[in-house]
């Protein structure tokens, strides 16, 4: 378990990896944190995040919660209030739900309300995101419901490097913060992890994909197949810009506008249904800034307006956007 | 100079309480009743555009700030704790400047009155969601276990209405599975707004519930400081040395509307209030230590005239504070300079 922890050089690893060598660190280098939520103890978390902790750390510090979880969060913002550094876990963003009040009515407001008296360094952890066969309740995309509320932070990174920054900055971040884990990349998604500690600056896109003819803003599993698609294009010799959102709120206008600026198209590629998702804002952001820089009408693809992917394999993939309408919508808009 | 017999007049159990902690909390209740007059009379004089009250909940919270450690214990109050701000360390002034939402206030005047904050103090700043704050005083308190610092405990309030609410449950749950040094007081005043204890819950007492979560569950008289201070006193005691959590149910009543903003006569009889007001808690508590010989009618008199003195100061200074100004609504939303849109 600790062999990870003393990384110091570059290493290459999954996402899930990521997350968990960057808890584990935290949790070594820090006797304020603890990590609490359902079956984060002897089982190690669903996903094997924290398997091995609670031997190594203790029951006083890996805590398996009662299944509750507006109160792994409530009692979390307590911790924090009392400037314990608690990291919550909502197994699966589908269930954060009974959390909401304490998220949205206490945390994000414990500054404000006391005018600084208190503070909540909170952070919550939780996977979310579909194709995996997890059906109405365990595909979920949340960003949307809480990134209408000031006082809370939601980071929501795709690579392992990214991960390690910016839940390391997550965890020194003096307010809460929301940490999304797209559940698809945890296995699939790998690469260089920097040695040492470091952390991501929040509110900060990435370009992860230098381009000229068109932008692609994207987070999540839709980033890599975002990715994916602008290569293919490449080979035809349409050069696409792929900008890694990375922090949900507060959101990089200055990225996207120079990157708009270049490029003067712009497609946004969510997986959380369109109606009301962040690229509605990104949409209104760029129309109010750069109107008259725009070549082409923004473009959004994300999730269609139903409740939830369903379980059969047509109704999972017919919800999530796939690398083909990626390319298609891109080379469109290229064309434009 | 601790007296802990009755040395003179009539016998007063005074749970090991020393003359000077007699006086001390019915100085609490005159001044809690005299506070809360001023709020509902500011708001008829269309000073403040709310109060809410805590009329009949005097002895409960006189008691229970006296069996508070300052210093030591942390206090996750609700709305109704006027009377435990106080007991806790609080000034009158801090009290008007939240009623009047002066730049004095401590959250600068964002806050409904009642709802406050002084963390050098230890009072832990609230929303208006019921029972919200109930994990958060858990997670304090897991904080003290956590940390080892023994001797620490929380005190949490709500009323009786705020035990229907999952938080609630879940918080004494968890309190429960881990042995945290925490005191549930539950102030049964029978009314949640409109709705009566027994639309509430079934059971006759709030403390019935504690056999569920394997908890001590204790009803005291909430309308005597003593009997009140009693049963905190050995509720947060057993908290400091380890023996977990208590629920602690303080029978009272709300002799007032819910707030400035409600009419209990829309459901409630005048006569049941009337009735209730026969045992009303502050006269009676005075009468008590007269008897007991512990003040004479004389030193009850000047406890009166300071605690209107007292207020009268108040109200005039924190009226003079300035208004908080507009720009500060934009700071303390986050750390440093609050954008969610990053250049
Ligand atoms: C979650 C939530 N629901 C409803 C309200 C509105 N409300 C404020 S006080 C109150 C009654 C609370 O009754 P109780 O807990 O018995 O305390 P009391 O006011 O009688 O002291 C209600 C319904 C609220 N503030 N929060």
């Amino acid at each position: 378990m600790t062999a990870t922890t003393q990384q110091q050089t570059g290493v290459t690893m999954t996402n899930v990896e990521a997350v968990r060598t960057t808890l584990h660190a935290a949790l070594v280098r820090d006797d304020r944190v603890l990590v609490m939520g359902e079956d984060v103890g002897a089982r190690g978390n669903v996903f094997l995040i924290t398997k091995g902790f609670l031997e190594e750390f203790g029951p006083q510090r890996i805590i398996d919660t009662p299944l509750a979880e507006a109160s792994i969060v409530g009692i979390a913002i307590g911790m924090a209030m009392e400037g314990l550094r608690p990291i919550a876990e909502i197994q699966f963003a589908d269930f954060i739900y009974p959390a909401f009040n304490q998220i949205v009515g206490e945390a994000a407001k414990v500054r404000y309300r006391s005018n600084g008296d208190y503070t909540c360094p909170l952070v919550i952890r939780t996977p979310y995101g579909g194709g995996v066969r997890g059906a109405l309740s365990h595909s979920v995309s949340i960003e949307a419901l809480f990134y209408h509320v000031p006082g809370l932070t939601i980071l929501a990174p795709s690579t392992p490097a990214d991960i390690k920054g910016l839940l390391n900055a997550a965890i020194e971040c003096p307010d809460p913060v929301l940490f999304l884990e797209h559940k698809k990349t945890y296995r699939s998604v790998k690469g260089e992890v920097p040695g040492g500690y470091y952390t991501i600056p929040i509110g900060k896109a990435d370009v992860k994909k230098a381009g000229t003819q068109l932008s692609v803003v994207s987070y999540g599993y839709n980033l890599h197949q975002a990715l994916d698609a602008a290569n293919r294009l490449e080979g035809d010799g349409i050069s696409v810009e792929v900008i890694d959102l990375r922090s949900i709120r507060p959101m990089d206008k200055g990225t996207i506008l120079e990157s708009v600026r270049k490029t003067r198209k712009l497609l946004i590629v969510h997986e959380d249904n369109k109606f009301g998702g962040i690229g509605a804002e990104i949409s209104a952001m760029v129309a109010e800034e750069a109107f008259f820089e725009l070549d082409a009408p923004i473009r959004r693809l994300a999730g269609p307006d139903v409740p939830a992917m369903g379980y059969a394999l047509p109704l999972e993939e017919e919800f999530m956007t796939s690398t083909e309408e990626m390319v298609d919508a891109m080379r469109e808009l290229a064309r434009f | 100079m601790a007296k802990t017999t009755a040395a003179r007049g009539r016998d007063l159990d005074r749970g090991g309480l020393s003359d000077e902690q007699l006086v001390a909390m019915l100085r609490n209740m005159l001044l809690q009743r005299q506070l809360d007059n001023r709020g509902f009379q500011l708001n008829r004089q269309g000073k403040i555009p709310f109060a809410l009250g805590s009329e009949g909940h005097e002895a409960v919270q006189a008691g229970a700030a006296m069996a508070f450690e300052r210093g030591r214990d942390v206090l996750a109050p609700y709305y109704r704790d006027l009377g435990l701000a106080l007991g806790v360390g609080m000034s009158p002034f801090e009290i008007l400047s939240s009623l009047f939402a002066r730049q004095t206030d401590r959250s600068m005047g964002r806050q409904f009155p009642n709802h406050y904050t002084n963390h050098d103090l230890g009072v832990m700043s609230i929303s208006s969601i019921i029972a919200g704050h109930c994990t958060h005083a858990v997670g304090v308190a897991a904080a003290f276990k956590y940390r080892g610092e023994s001797g620490r405990a929380v005190l949490c309030t709500t009323g009786e209405g705020a035990t229907s609410q999952g938080e609630w449950h879940e918080s004494v749950n968890y309190a429960a599975v881990h042995g945290l040094p925490i005191v549930f007081l539950v102030q049964n005043n029978e009314w949640a707004i409109s709705t009566p204890q027994d639309m509430q819950m079934k059971v006759a007492n709030v403390a019935d519930k504690a056999p569920g979560y394997g908890l001590p569950g204790v009803v005291c008289d909430g309308f005597s400081p003593i009997a009140t201070y009693r049963v905190m006193h050995e509720a947060l005691e057993r908290a400091h040395a380890g023996g977990g959590p208590t629920i602690v149910e303080a029978k009272c009543y709300r002799f007032l509307s819910h707030s400035t903003d409600d009419d209990d006569r829309t459901y409630r009889s005048r006569d049941a209030i009337e009735e209730r007001r026969k045992l009303d808690p502050v006269p009676r508590f005075e009468q008590a230590l007269i008897e007991a010989g512990v003040i004479d009618e004389a030193l009850a008199k000047r406890l009166k005239q300071d605690v209107l003195r007292e207020t009268n100061e108040a109200t005039d200074a924190a009226e003079a504070q300035p208004y908080p100004t507009a720009e500060s609504l934009y700071t303390n939303v986050v750390a440093g300079d609050y954008k969610p849109w990053q250049d």
